[in-house]
Protein backbone atom coordinates (compact mmCIF):
# COMPACT_ATOMS: atom_id res chain seq x y z
CA UNK A 1 0.00 0.00 0.00
CA UNK A 2 1.43 3.56 -1.33
CA UNK A 3 1.82 6.26 1.01
CA UNK A 4 -0.36 8.96 1.38
CA UNK A 5 0.20 12.71 2.95
CA UNK A 6 -1.80 15.76 3.47
CA UNK A 7 -0.08 18.17 1.32
CA UNK A 8 -2.76 21.11 1.09
CA UNK A 9 -6.31 22.15 2.39
CA UNK A 10 -8.31 25.37 2.64
CA UNK A 11 -10.94 25.72 4.72
CA UNK A 12 -13.94 29.01 5.00
CA UNK A 13 -15.34 30.86 7.31
CA UNK A 14 -18.47 28.82 9.07
CA UNK A 15 -21.86 31.14 9.17
CA UNK A 16 -25.24 31.09 9.30
CA UNK A 17 -25.45 32.17 5.31
CA UNK A 18 -27.59 30.54 2.92
CA UNK A 19 -24.61 30.35 0.34
CA UNK A 20 -25.29 27.89 -2.90
CA UNK A 21 -23.72 24.85 -2.46
CA UNK A 22 -21.33 25.08 -5.00
CA UNK A 23 -19.97 28.11 -4.27
CA UNK A 24 -19.09 26.86 -0.59
CA UNK A 25 -17.24 24.33 -2.55
CA UNK A 26 -15.17 26.65 -4.75
CA UNK A 27 -14.42 29.04 -1.77
CA UNK A 28 -12.36 26.24 -0.09
CA UNK A 29 -11.02 24.66 -3.48
CA UNK A 30 -9.62 28.03 -4.46
CA UNK A 31 -7.89 28.20 -1.03
CA UNK A 32 -6.19 25.28 -1.90
CA UNK A 33 -4.87 26.33 -5.28
CA UNK A 34 -4.37 30.11 -3.47
CA UNK A 35 -1.61 28.35 -0.84
CA UNK A 36 -0.28 24.94 -2.14
CA UNK A 37 3.10 25.39 -4.17
CA UNK A 38 3.35 23.79 -7.95
CA UNK A 39 -0.12 23.04 -7.98
CA UNK A 40 -1.86 23.12 -11.22
CA UNK A 41 -5.40 21.78 -11.95
CA UNK A 42 -3.79 19.22 -14.73
CA UNK A 43 -1.57 17.58 -11.48
CA UNK A 44 -5.17 16.72 -10.03
CA UNK A 45 -6.21 12.66 -10.67
CA UNK A 46 -9.44 12.93 -8.38
CA UNK A 47 -12.12 15.38 -7.23
CA UNK A 48 -14.50 13.70 -4.42
CA UNK A 49 -17.09 15.89 -3.06
CA UNK A 50 -18.46 15.44 0.95
CA UNK A 51 -22.20 17.04 1.22
CA UNK A 52 -25.49 15.90 2.75
CA UNK A 53 -26.86 18.55 0.03
CA UNK A 54 -29.57 17.04 -2.32
CA UNK A 55 -27.59 18.86 -5.60
CA UNK A 56 -26.56 16.05 -7.96
CA UNK A 57 -23.38 15.62 -9.65
CA UNK A 58 -21.52 17.81 -7.43
CA UNK A 59 -18.16 15.76 -8.43
CA UNK A 60 -18.02 16.91 -12.17
CA UNK A 61 -19.68 20.43 -11.32
CA UNK A 62 -16.84 21.36 -9.24
CA UNK A 63 -14.19 19.88 -11.15
CA UNK A 64 -15.49 22.03 -13.97
CA UNK A 65 -15.73 25.36 -11.67
CA UNK A 66 -11.99 24.77 -11.05
CA UNK A 67 -10.82 24.04 -14.91
CA UNK A 68 -10.12 20.24 -13.24
CA UNK A 69 -10.31 17.28 -15.94
CA UNK A 70 -10.01 14.72 -13.20
CA UNK A 71 -9.62 10.67 -13.76
CA UNK A 72 -12.03 10.09 -10.81
CA UNK A 73 -15.02 12.53 -9.83
CA UNK A 74 -17.88 11.42 -7.60
CA UNK A 75 -19.61 12.35 -4.26
CA UNK A 76 -19.52 10.76 -1.07
CA UNK A 77 -22.41 10.98 1.30
CA UNK A 78 -22.82 8.97 4.61
CA UNK A 79 -24.58 12.15 7.40
CA UNK A 80 -22.21 13.80 9.79
CA UNK A 81 -19.17 11.35 8.53
CA UNK A 82 -19.01 12.02 5.06
CA UNK A 83 -15.86 14.13 5.09
CA UNK A 84 -13.39 11.64 6.64
CA UNK A 85 -15.31 8.98 4.57
CA UNK A 86 -14.70 11.02 1.30
CA UNK A 87 -11.17 11.77 2.27
CA UNK A 88 -11.02 7.52 3.39
CA UNK A 89 -11.82 6.76 -0.45
CA UNK A 90 -9.16 9.48 -1.72
CA UNK A 91 -6.54 7.82 0.69
CA UNK A 92 -7.61 4.71 -1.30
CA UNK A 93 -7.75 5.70 -4.71
CA UNK A 94 -4.08 6.70 -3.90
CA UNK A 95 -2.67 3.83 -1.55
CA UNK A 96 -4.06 1.65 -4.52
CA UNK A 97 -1.85 3.11 -6.68
CA UNK A 98 -4.73 4.10 -8.99
CA UNK A 99 -3.92 7.82 -8.97
CA UNK A 100 -1.20 10.29 -7.31
CA UNK A 101 -3.14 13.21 -5.95
CA UNK A 102 -6.85 13.85 -5.16
CA UNK A 103 -8.56 16.87 -4.10
CA UNK A 104 -11.54 16.27 -1.11
CA UNK A 105 -13.76 19.14 -0.96
CA UNK A 106 -16.77 19.26 1.96
CA UNK A 107 -19.28 21.71 2.33
CA UNK A 108 -22.85 22.24 3.28
CA UNK A 109 -25.53 24.77 3.68
CA UNK A 110 -26.82 25.63 7.02
CA UNK A 111 -30.72 23.78 6.61
CA UNK A 112 -29.23 20.99 4.67
CA UNK A 113 -30.95 17.99 5.20
CA UNK A 114 -28.19 15.63 6.66
CA UNK A 115 -29.63 16.12 10.51
CA UNK A 116 -32.34 14.14 10.22
CA UNK A 117 -32.75 10.57 9.07
CA UNK A 118 -35.95 10.28 7.45
CA UNK A 119 -35.13 6.56 6.92
CA UNK A 120 -35.06 5.39 10.72
CA UNK A 121 -38.58 4.31 11.27
CA UNK A 122 -37.99 3.32 15.08
CA UNK A 123 -37.07 7.17 15.95
CA UNK A 124 -40.91 7.74 15.43
CA UNK A 125 -41.76 11.43 15.72
CA UNK A 126 -38.60 12.22 17.33
CA UNK A 127 -36.45 11.96 14.55
CA UNK A 128 -33.90 15.21 15.41
CA UNK A 129 -30.70 14.13 17.01
CA UNK A 130 -31.68 16.59 20.11
CA UNK A 131 -33.76 13.09 20.70
CA UNK A 132 -30.77 10.81 20.52
CA UNK A 133 -28.86 13.13 22.65
CA UNK A 134 -31.05 13.56 24.84
CA UNK A 135 -31.00 9.86 25.34
CA UNK A 136 -27.75 9.81 25.94
CA UNK A 137 -26.98 12.09 28.30
CA UNK A 138 -29.89 10.68 30.63
CA UNK A 139 -28.17 7.53 30.62
CA UNK A 140 -24.83 8.85 31.13
CA UNK A 141 -26.03 10.96 33.86
CA UNK A 142 -27.60 7.86 35.28
CA UNK A 143 -24.70 5.06 35.16
CA UNK A 144 -21.78 7.75 35.82
CA UNK A 145 -24.08 10.48 38.21
CA UNK A 146 -22.47 13.19 34.90
CA UNK A 147 -23.54 16.45 36.41
CA UNK A 148 -24.52 19.28 34.31
CA UNK A 149 -21.95 21.32 35.35
CA UNK A 150 -19.54 18.52 34.02
CA UNK A 151 -21.36 18.34 30.48
CA UNK A 152 -21.01 22.68 30.66
CA UNK A 153 -17.49 22.69 31.23
CA UNK A 154 -16.80 20.63 27.37
CA UNK A 155 -18.82 23.76 25.97
CA UNK A 156 -17.40 26.31 28.14
CA UNK A 157 -13.69 25.04 26.57
CA UNK A 158 -14.75 23.96 23.28
CA UNK A 159 -16.85 27.71 22.83
CA UNK A 160 -13.55 28.94 24.46
CA UNK A 161 -10.65 27.41 22.02
CA UNK A 162 -12.88 28.75 19.07
CA UNK A 163 -11.74 32.29 20.17
CA UNK A 164 -8.49 31.58 18.11
CA UNK A 165 -10.25 29.75 15.31
CA UNK A 166 -10.64 32.62 12.54
CA UNK A 167 -13.05 30.24 11.26
CA UNK A 168 -15.20 29.51 14.18
CA UNK A 169 -19.16 29.78 13.80
CA UNK A 170 -18.93 31.13 17.60
CA UNK A 171 -16.03 33.59 18.97
CA UNK A 172 -17.98 34.24 21.91
CA UNK A 173 -16.76 32.91 25.07
CA UNK A 174 -19.43 31.52 27.89
CA UNK A 175 -18.76 30.98 31.09
CA UNK A 176 -20.16 27.32 32.99
CA UNK A 177 -22.89 29.24 34.59
CA UNK A 178 -24.28 31.07 31.26
CA UNK A 179 -24.26 27.36 29.68
CA UNK A 180 -25.76 25.71 32.27
CA UNK A 181 -28.53 28.25 32.26
CA UNK A 182 -29.11 28.60 28.98
CA UNK A 183 -32.68 27.48 27.01
CA UNK A 184 -33.49 23.95 27.91
CA UNK A 185 -34.33 22.12 24.83
CA UNK A 186 -35.19 19.35 26.67
CA UNK A 187 -35.16 18.49 30.63
CA UNK A 188 -31.08 16.96 29.65
CA UNK A 189 -29.81 19.37 27.19
CA UNK A 190 -28.89 22.76 27.31
CA UNK A 191 -28.43 24.71 23.49
CA UNK A 192 -25.53 25.82 24.62
CA UNK A 193 -24.24 22.14 24.72
CA UNK A 194 -25.58 21.30 21.17
CA UNK A 195 -23.03 22.11 18.15
CA UNK A 196 -25.05 24.37 15.09
CA UNK A 197 -25.83 23.52 11.98
CA UNK A 198 -24.04 25.93 9.60
CA UNK A 199 -22.64 26.80 6.09
CA UNK A 200 -18.86 26.26 5.82
CA UNK A 201 -15.97 24.23 3.24
CA UNK A 202 -13.05 22.57 3.66
CA UNK A 203 -10.36 20.56 1.22
CA UNK A 204 -7.67 18.59 1.53
CA UNK A 205 -5.23 17.83 -0.92
CA UNK A 206 -3.90 14.14 -0.85
CA UNK A 207 -0.92 12.87 -2.63
CA UNK A 208 1.07 9.91 -3.00
CA UNK A 209 4.63 9.53 -1.27
CA UNK A 210 6.19 10.22 -5.02
CA UNK A 211 4.20 13.32 -5.52
CA UNK A 212 3.95 14.86 -2.05
CA UNK A 213 7.29 16.56 -2.17
CA UNK A 214 6.60 18.27 -5.28
CA UNK A 215 3.31 20.58 -3.12
CA UNK A 216 4.96 20.49 0.60
CA UNK A 217 8.14 20.47 2.35
CA UNK A 218 6.00 19.25 5.07
CA UNK A 219 3.77 16.28 4.52
CA UNK A 220 1.23 15.22 7.38
CA UNK A 221 0.65 11.36 6.64
CA UNK A 222 -2.37 9.51 6.80
CA UNK A 223 -0.66 6.73 9.17
CA UNK A 224 -4.22 4.83 10.46
CA UNK A 225 -7.31 4.63 9.84
CA UNK A 226 -10.05 2.74 10.94
CA UNK A 227 -13.71 2.78 10.66
CA UNK A 228 -17.25 0.74 11.43
CA UNK A 229 -20.32 0.71 11.18
CA UNK A 230 -22.88 -1.08 13.58
CA UNK A 231 -26.50 0.00 12.46
CA UNK A 232 -28.37 2.68 10.47
CA UNK A 233 -31.07 3.22 13.05
CA UNK A 234 -30.84 4.37 16.31
CA UNK A 235 -32.16 2.44 18.64
CA UNK A 236 -29.75 -0.28 18.16
CA UNK A 237 -27.48 1.60 19.81
CA UNK A 238 -26.60 0.61 23.38
CA UNK A 239 -26.34 4.13 25.38
CA UNK A 240 -23.45 5.09 27.05
CA UNK A 241 -20.70 3.93 24.74
CA UNK A 242 -19.86 5.07 21.35
CA UNK A 243 -19.03 1.24 20.21
CA UNK A 244 -18.54 2.09 16.69
CA UNK A 245 -15.80 4.74 17.69
CA UNK A 246 -13.89 2.29 20.01
CA UNK A 247 -13.75 -0.39 17.44
CA UNK A 248 -12.37 2.29 14.48
CA UNK A 249 -10.47 3.57 16.96
CA UNK A 250 -8.70 0.64 17.54
CA UNK A 251 -8.37 -0.44 13.91
CA UNK A 252 -6.45 2.97 13.06
CA UNK A 253 -3.70 2.57 16.10
CA UNK A 254 -3.16 -0.92 14.72
CA UNK A 255 -2.60 0.57 11.76
CA UNK A 256 -0.60 3.05 12.98
CA UNK A 257 1.45 1.32 15.09
CA UNK A 258 1.04 3.31 17.86
CA UNK A 259 -1.38 3.38 21.28
CA UNK A 260 -3.46 6.30 22.54
CA UNK A 261 -1.07 7.75 24.84
CA UNK A 262 1.07 8.92 22.01
CA UNK A 263 -1.43 11.37 20.64
CA UNK A 264 -0.98 14.97 21.10
CA UNK A 265 -3.42 16.42 20.08
CA UNK A 266 -7.35 15.54 18.67
CA UNK A 267 -9.95 16.44 16.98
CA UNK A 268 -13.00 14.83 18.55
CA UNK A 269 -16.94 14.81 17.47
CA UNK A 270 -18.32 17.13 20.13
CA UNK A 271 -22.01 17.36 18.54
CA UNK A 272 -23.60 17.48 21.99
CA UNK A 273 -21.58 17.81 24.85
CA UNK A 274 -22.20 14.36 26.33
CA UNK A 275 -20.57 13.22 23.04
CA UNK A 276 -17.09 14.52 24.06
CA UNK A 277 -17.17 12.93 27.62
CA UNK A 278 -17.97 9.21 25.60
CA UNK A 279 -15.76 10.00 23.07
CA UNK A 280 -12.58 10.67 25.25
CA UNK A 281 -13.19 7.20 27.28
CA UNK A 282 -14.16 5.84 24.19
CA UNK A 283 -10.77 6.94 22.08
CA UNK A 284 -8.81 5.34 25.53
CA UNK A 285 -7.63 8.97 26.42
CA UNK A 286 -8.59 8.04 30.19
CA UNK A 287 -10.34 5.32 31.42
CA UNK A 288 -13.97 4.91 31.75
CA UNK A 289 -15.75 6.91 33.82
CA UNK A 290 -13.16 9.82 34.51
CA UNK A 291 -13.69 11.66 31.50
CA UNK A 292 -15.31 14.25 33.31
CA UNK A 293 -12.23 15.31 35.04
CA UNK A 294 -10.24 14.64 32.25
CA UNK A 295 -12.34 17.45 30.39
CA UNK A 296 -11.99 19.27 33.75
CA UNK A 297 -8.44 19.33 34.06
CA UNK A 298 -7.91 20.65 30.25
CA UNK A 299 -10.58 23.30 31.34
CA UNK A 300 -8.53 24.29 34.55
CA UNK A 301 -4.98 24.16 32.44
CA UNK A 302 -6.00 25.64 29.37
CA UNK A 303 -4.76 22.57 27.45
CA UNK A 304 -6.07 22.48 24.07
CA UNK A 305 -5.19 18.66 23.37
CA UNK A 306 -8.91 17.94 22.81
CA UNK A 307 -10.56 20.06 19.61
CA UNK A 308 -8.28 22.88 19.48
CA UNK A 309 -10.24 24.55 16.80
CA UNK A 310 -13.18 24.18 19.08
CA UNK A 311 -14.65 21.11 17.89
CA UNK A 312 -18.42 20.84 16.29
CA UNK A 313 -19.70 23.04 19.35
CA UNK A 314 -17.61 26.21 18.65
CA UNK A 315 -16.42 26.08 15.57
CA UNK A 316 -19.95 24.85 13.78
CA UNK A 317 -21.25 21.51 11.92
CA UNK A 318 -21.31 22.05 8.67
CA UNK A 319 -22.01 18.57 7.69
CA UNK A 320 -19.93 17.45 4.90
CA UNK A 321 -17.23 20.26 5.81
CA UNK A 322 -16.95 18.89 9.40
CA UNK A 323 -14.68 15.69 9.01
CA UNK A 324 -11.83 17.66 6.66
CA UNK A 325 -12.07 20.91 8.73
CA UNK A 326 -10.73 18.60 11.78
CA UNK A 327 -8.03 16.63 9.15
CA UNK A 328 -7.48 20.17 8.08
CA UNK A 329 -6.59 21.58 11.93
CA UNK A 330 -4.44 18.17 12.93
CA UNK A 331 -2.30 18.76 9.65
CA UNK A 332 -2.20 22.75 10.66
CA UNK A 333 -1.14 21.51 14.21
CA UNK A 334 1.58 18.83 13.77
CA UNK A 335 2.83 21.35 10.94
CA UNK A 336 3.22 23.84 13.98
CA UNK A 337 1.15 26.53 11.99
CA UNK A 338 -2.08 26.25 14.05
CA UNK A 339 -0.94 29.98 15.23
CA UNK A 340 -2.55 30.80 19.13
CA UNK A 341 -4.29 26.95 18.71
CA UNK A 342 -0.48 25.35 18.63
CA UNK A 343 -0.20 22.63 20.86
CA UNK A 344 3.61 22.34 21.75
CA UNK A 345 5.56 19.18 20.15
CA UNK A 346 2.34 18.03 17.83
CA UNK A 347 3.74 14.70 16.54
CA UNK A 348 0.68 13.20 16.29
CA UNK A 349 -2.90 13.55 15.53
CA UNK A 350 -6.05 12.19 15.88
CA UNK A 351 -9.21 12.67 14.16
CA UNK A 352 -12.83 11.17 15.14
CA UNK A 353 -15.96 11.95 13.01
CA UNK A 354 -19.12 9.92 13.68
CA UNK A 355 -22.79 9.66 12.04
CA UNK A 356 -26.47 9.02 13.66
CA UNK A 357 -25.83 8.68 16.90
CA UNK A 358 -22.29 6.91 16.46
CA UNK A 359 -24.21 4.21 14.23
CA UNK A 360 -20.84 4.64 12.53
CA UNK A 361 -17.41 6.28 13.28
CA UNK A 362 -14.47 7.27 11.53
CA UNK A 363 -10.82 7.90 13.17
CA UNK A 364 -7.77 8.70 11.43
CA UNK A 365 -4.26 8.77 12.60
CA UNK A 366 -1.94 11.35 11.24
CA UNK A 367 1.64 11.87 11.71
CA UNK A 368 4.33 14.64 10.67
CA UNK B 1 -43.73 1.86 1.49
CA UNK B 2 -43.89 -1.59 3.20
CA UNK B 3 -46.60 -3.67 5.47
CA UNK B 4 -44.81 -1.93 8.58
CA UNK B 5 -46.22 1.69 7.45
CA UNK B 6 -49.20 0.22 5.70
CA UNK B 7 -50.23 -1.67 9.26
CA UNK B 8 -48.94 1.90 10.96
CA UNK B 9 -51.81 3.75 8.78
CA UNK B 10 -54.63 1.25 10.46
CA UNK B 11 -53.31 2.29 13.91
CA UNK B 12 -51.46 -1.71 14.11
CA UNK B 13 -47.92 -2.15 14.97
CA UNK B 14 -46.46 -4.83 13.27
CA UNK B 15 -42.97 -6.16 13.29
CA UNK B 16 -41.12 -8.61 10.50
CA UNK B 17 -40.66 -11.53 10.90
CA UNK B 18 -38.45 -14.74 9.68
CA UNK B 19 -39.77 -18.10 10.44
CA UNK B 20 -36.82 -19.72 8.70
CA UNK B 21 -34.51 -18.44 11.05
CA UNK B 22 -36.83 -17.66 14.46
CA UNK B 23 -35.88 -13.81 15.21
CA UNK B 24 -37.22 -11.08 14.42
CA UNK B 25 -36.37 -8.36 11.55
CA UNK B 26 -35.68 -5.01 12.96
CA UNK B 27 -35.72 -2.67 11.70
CA UNK B 28 -38.90 -3.53 9.20
CA UNK B 29 -37.68 -4.71 5.66
CA UNK B 30 -38.65 -7.44 2.97
CA UNK B 31 -36.22 -9.95 3.48
CA UNK B 32 -34.59 -11.44 6.39
CA UNK B 33 -31.07 -9.11 7.07
CA UNK B 34 -29.58 -13.10 8.04
CA UNK B 35 -30.97 -15.21 4.93
CA UNK B 36 -32.67 -13.15 2.85
CA UNK B 37 -35.69 -15.34 2.64
CA UNK B 38 -39.32 -13.31 2.85
CA UNK B 39 -40.34 -12.21 5.95
CA UNK B 40 -44.11 -13.02 7.83
CA UNK B 41 -45.65 -10.32 9.52
CA UNK B 42 -47.39 -10.03 12.77
CA UNK B 43 -48.48 -7.63 15.30
CA UNK B 44 -46.10 -6.63 17.80
CA UNK B 45 -46.67 -7.78 21.71
CA UNK B 46 -48.61 -4.82 23.73
CA UNK B 47 -46.20 -4.36 26.45
CA UNK B 48 -42.60 -3.41 26.21
CA UNK B 49 -40.26 -2.20 28.68
CA UNK B 50 -38.77 1.34 29.29
CA UNK B 51 -35.17 1.82 28.13
CA UNK B 52 -34.10 5.62 28.88
CA UNK B 53 -36.59 8.50 28.85
CA UNK B 54 -36.50 12.45 28.54
CA UNK B 55 -38.44 15.08 28.53
CA UNK B 56 -39.57 18.38 26.33
CA UNK B 57 -41.48 21.38 27.71
CA UNK B 58 -44.74 19.02 28.68
CA UNK B 59 -44.10 15.87 26.68
CA UNK B 60 -41.88 12.84 27.84
CA UNK B 61 -40.50 10.71 25.65
CA UNK B 62 -38.90 7.11 25.96
CA UNK B 63 -37.00 4.84 23.96
CA UNK B 64 -39.45 1.38 24.76
CA UNK B 65 -38.13 -2.27 23.65
CA UNK B 66 -40.51 -4.84 22.63
CA UNK B 67 -39.57 -8.76 23.07
CA UNK B 68 -36.02 -8.17 23.64
CA UNK B 69 -35.55 -6.49 20.30
CA UNK B 70 -37.87 -4.27 19.12
CA UNK B 71 -37.00 -0.61 20.31
CA UNK B 72 -39.03 2.69 19.19
CA UNK B 73 -39.31 6.44 20.52
CA UNK B 74 -42.72 7.12 21.69
CA UNK B 75 -44.51 9.68 23.65
CA UNK B 76 -45.26 8.15 27.19
CA UNK B 77 -48.40 9.46 29.06
CA UNK B 78 -47.54 9.70 32.73
CA UNK B 79 -45.45 12.42 35.33
CA UNK B 80 -41.91 11.98 35.38
CA UNK B 81 -41.35 11.26 38.87
CA UNK B 82 -43.59 8.50 38.26
CA UNK B 83 -41.26 6.45 35.61
CA UNK B 84 -37.81 4.64 35.49
CA UNK B 85 -35.75 2.57 33.06
CA UNK B 86 -37.19 -1.22 32.81
CA UNK B 87 -40.39 -0.51 33.87
CA UNK B 88 -43.58 -1.83 31.86
CA UNK B 89 -45.61 -0.06 29.33
CA UNK B 90 -48.12 -0.48 27.25
CA UNK B 91 -48.12 0.68 23.95
CA UNK B 92 -51.77 2.75 23.94
CA UNK B 93 -52.10 3.95 20.17
CA UNK B 94 -49.68 4.28 17.32
CA UNK B 95 -50.19 5.99 13.92
CA UNK B 96 -48.99 7.54 10.67
CA UNK B 97 -49.58 10.83 9.41
CA UNK B 98 -46.27 12.82 8.11
CA UNK B 99 -44.01 10.83 10.77
CA UNK B 100 -44.76 7.44 12.82
CA UNK B 101 -46.44 8.42 16.42
CA UNK B 102 -46.51 5.82 18.99
CA UNK B 103 -47.98 6.63 22.65
CA UNK B 104 -47.33 4.69 25.76
CA UNK B 105 -49.00 4.05 29.06
CA UNK B 106 -47.63 2.86 32.25
CA UNK B 107 -48.94 -0.49 32.52
CA UNK B 108 -51.23 -1.34 35.42
CA UNK B 109 -50.35 1.82 37.48
CA UNK B 110 -46.98 0.55 38.53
Amino acid sequence: MKKVAVVGYGNTKFTKDELPIESLLLESTKQVFDTTKNLSQDLIDGVIVSTNDNSKYLGAILSELSGIKPKISHTVEHLCSSGSSAVISGFSYIASGLVDTVLVTGADKIGNPGQILEWDKSRGEYDHPIYWASMFTKAHKRQFNTTDEELALVSAKNHKQAIDNPNAYSHKPYTISEIMNSKNITDDLRILDCSYSCSGSSSVLLASEETAKKFTDEPIWISGIGQKTNSASFTKNELTTLSSSVIAANDAYKMAKITSQEINVAEIHDAFSVCELMAVEDLNFTEKNTSAQYVRNLFNTEDRKINPRGGLIGAGHPLGATGISQIVEITQQLQNKAKKRQISNANIGLVHNMSAAATSSSVLVLKS
Amino acid sequence: MNKFEDELKTGNFVTSECNHCNRIVWPPSNYCDNCFREVNWRKVSENGIIIEFSKKEHDIFCIAEFENKIRIIGKLDTEINMIKPGQIIKLSKCLLNDKNRFFFSLENNQ
